[in-house]
């Protein structure tokens, strides 16, 4: 067994669930594979939403996936790192817009 | 301007030692490696057979004004192998004497640095057959001497195939050297400007697109869009198609991945890909390739690891015989995986 939970050969195996649950293995990456099929979005730009939202579930596999296939369909540096920015800012951003809720019950105890 | 490995006297300008990696790893990366023959008899394509020679593909010479990356020729300035006319006229004669032969394929290094570029040009086209010039483009704006090369190209119906490996100036640069995307962009718009591309014309412009990194091309159709609308909207650049080339793991790319620890992953990513419909289409089964010096081979990638045709097949271009070549078996290598990945490769492309 391994020492640590991520290993980078464990992206290569995702396939294997379905050892275990066949039916649902079949759904779920055919499913997939539909959600990032060419469309009314382009193959191309879901890669880039891919990452971003990779970043966001802070996911090793999905990061390390993405960031290749991104690069790879031809968006640069510049475009990736702006699409992080933008996942870290929705991030940052669901954190922080509860401080209203904070506000709100501070106000409602205080004097 | 970076030198060739040749002349950085570096060990891996020495086809053996490219062959030792490719079939042994490199002492450190030992990755799967699954014999490339034994992948082809289990989809009955072993040994590889040719089905009609009808491309004619000349390297006229490796002599280059660029030193490119990803250069599988290891071509460059400081390359002085060349065609001479004797080897020329010895593939005219080959040429003249096998109809099946549609199209002569020139290539380089920049085939029109060779002196005789222009009169071999002229007799094959005399010869009433297709030609292809491989152009790097920036030849073009490199002297004065090549700015009518266009109107040379349209004059003998030379169909134009030029590598462009970005729309985007940074990735094209990284991989080609700098000021090369300015110049190719010109230089397209030159093309364009006598008819390539154009509409109507019937002269032909074709674009390469090759990863600028350790990765497989994506879908070819895809980026022909792409290139398209891109190409058009920021520099009024019109082409015909794009052809999406994977890198072969032999000379400059083959340093390139060893030296950025890409290798083992870029030997597996080809070996997994491996695709029988594009194994079936290999570029190697209607083409021959000759080199500078006469010597005939399976293919340009074949001909830089110096694996010659069998030897039943007579092995220079002296001695062409399309009927052994014809019943010849393809010389193959580990490398032939970067020509059956995914929708496969060759000189023109995808194949599956």
């Amino acid at each position: 067994m391994e020492n640590h939970y991520y290993n980078t050969k464990d992206l290569n195996k995702f396939g294997n669930i379905g050892e275990y649950q066949k039916d649902l293995a079949d759904k779920f990456f055919g499913w997939y594979g539909a959600a990032f099929a060419d469309s009314a979005l382009s193959a191309k730009e879901k890669s880039l939403i891919a990452l971003a939202v990779a970043h966001a579930v802070q996911c090793p596999y999905c990061i390390d996936a993405y960031s290749s296939d991104a690069y790879e369909k031809g968006w640069s540096e510049a475009q990736m790192m702006e699409a992080v920015h933008v996942a870290a800012a929705i991030k940052g951003g669901a954190a922080l817009v509860h401080g209203v809720q904070m506000m709100n019950k501070v106000k409602e105890i205080s004097m | 301007m970076i030198k060739s490995l040749q002349a950085q006297h570096h060990a891996l300008s020495i086809a053996t030692e490219q062959l030792d990696i490719l079939e042994h790893g490199d002492g450190v990366n030992a990755y799967r490696s699954v014999p490339f023959q034994q992948k082809m008899e289990a989809i009955g394509l072993y040994p590889l057979q040719p089905i009609g020679i009808v491309i004619f593909q000349v390297n006229v010479g490796k002599m280059c004004n660029q030193v490119c990356k990803h250069c599988h020729v290891d071509a460059g300035p400081d390359r002085k192998e060349i065609m001479t006319r004797e080897t020329m006229l010895q593939c005219l004669n080959a040429i003249a004497k096998n109809p099946s032969i549609h199209t002569v394929d020139l290539t380089g290094g920049a085939p029109e640095m060779n002196p005789l570029f222009r009169w071999f040009v002229e007799e094959i086209s005399k010869l009433g057959k297709k030609i292809i010039v491989r152009c790097n483009l920036t030849i073009i704006l490199a002297n004065k001497k090549y700015y009518d090369l266009p109107a040379f190209f349209k004059l003998h119906r030379v169909e134009v195939v030029s590598s462009l490996p970005s729309f985007t100036a940074d990735r094209t640069n990284r991989q080609r050297g700098d000021g090369v995307f300015e110049d190719s962009v010109l230089a397209l718009q030159m093309l364009n400007a006598v008819g390539y591309g154009q509409e109507g014309t019937g002269l032909v412009l074709d674009l390469v697109y090759n990863p600028a990194g350790a990765f497989l091309p994506p879908n070819q159709d895809m980026l022909q869009k792409e290139y398209q609308k891109e190409l058009f909207e920021r520099h009024g650049i019109v082409f015909n198609q794009l052809f999406a080339i994977t890198n072969m793991p032999i000379s400059r790319y083959l340093v390139y991945l060893l030296n950025s620890g890409n290798y083992e992953k870029y030997m597996e990513k080809l070996l997994d890909a491996f695709n029988p419909a594009a194994a079936a289409g290999v570029m190697c089964r209607n083409t021959i390739s000759i080199g500078w010096d006469g010597y005939l081979y399976d293919c340009d990638f074949n001909q830089m690891l110096e694996l010659k045709v069998e030897p039943k097949s007579t092995q220079h271009v002296r001695s062409f015989d399309i009927e052994k070549l014809s019943n010849r078996s393809i010389v193959l290598n580990q490398h032939c995986f970067g020509c059956t990945a995914g929708a496969g490769s060759s000189c023109g492309g995808s194949v599956a």
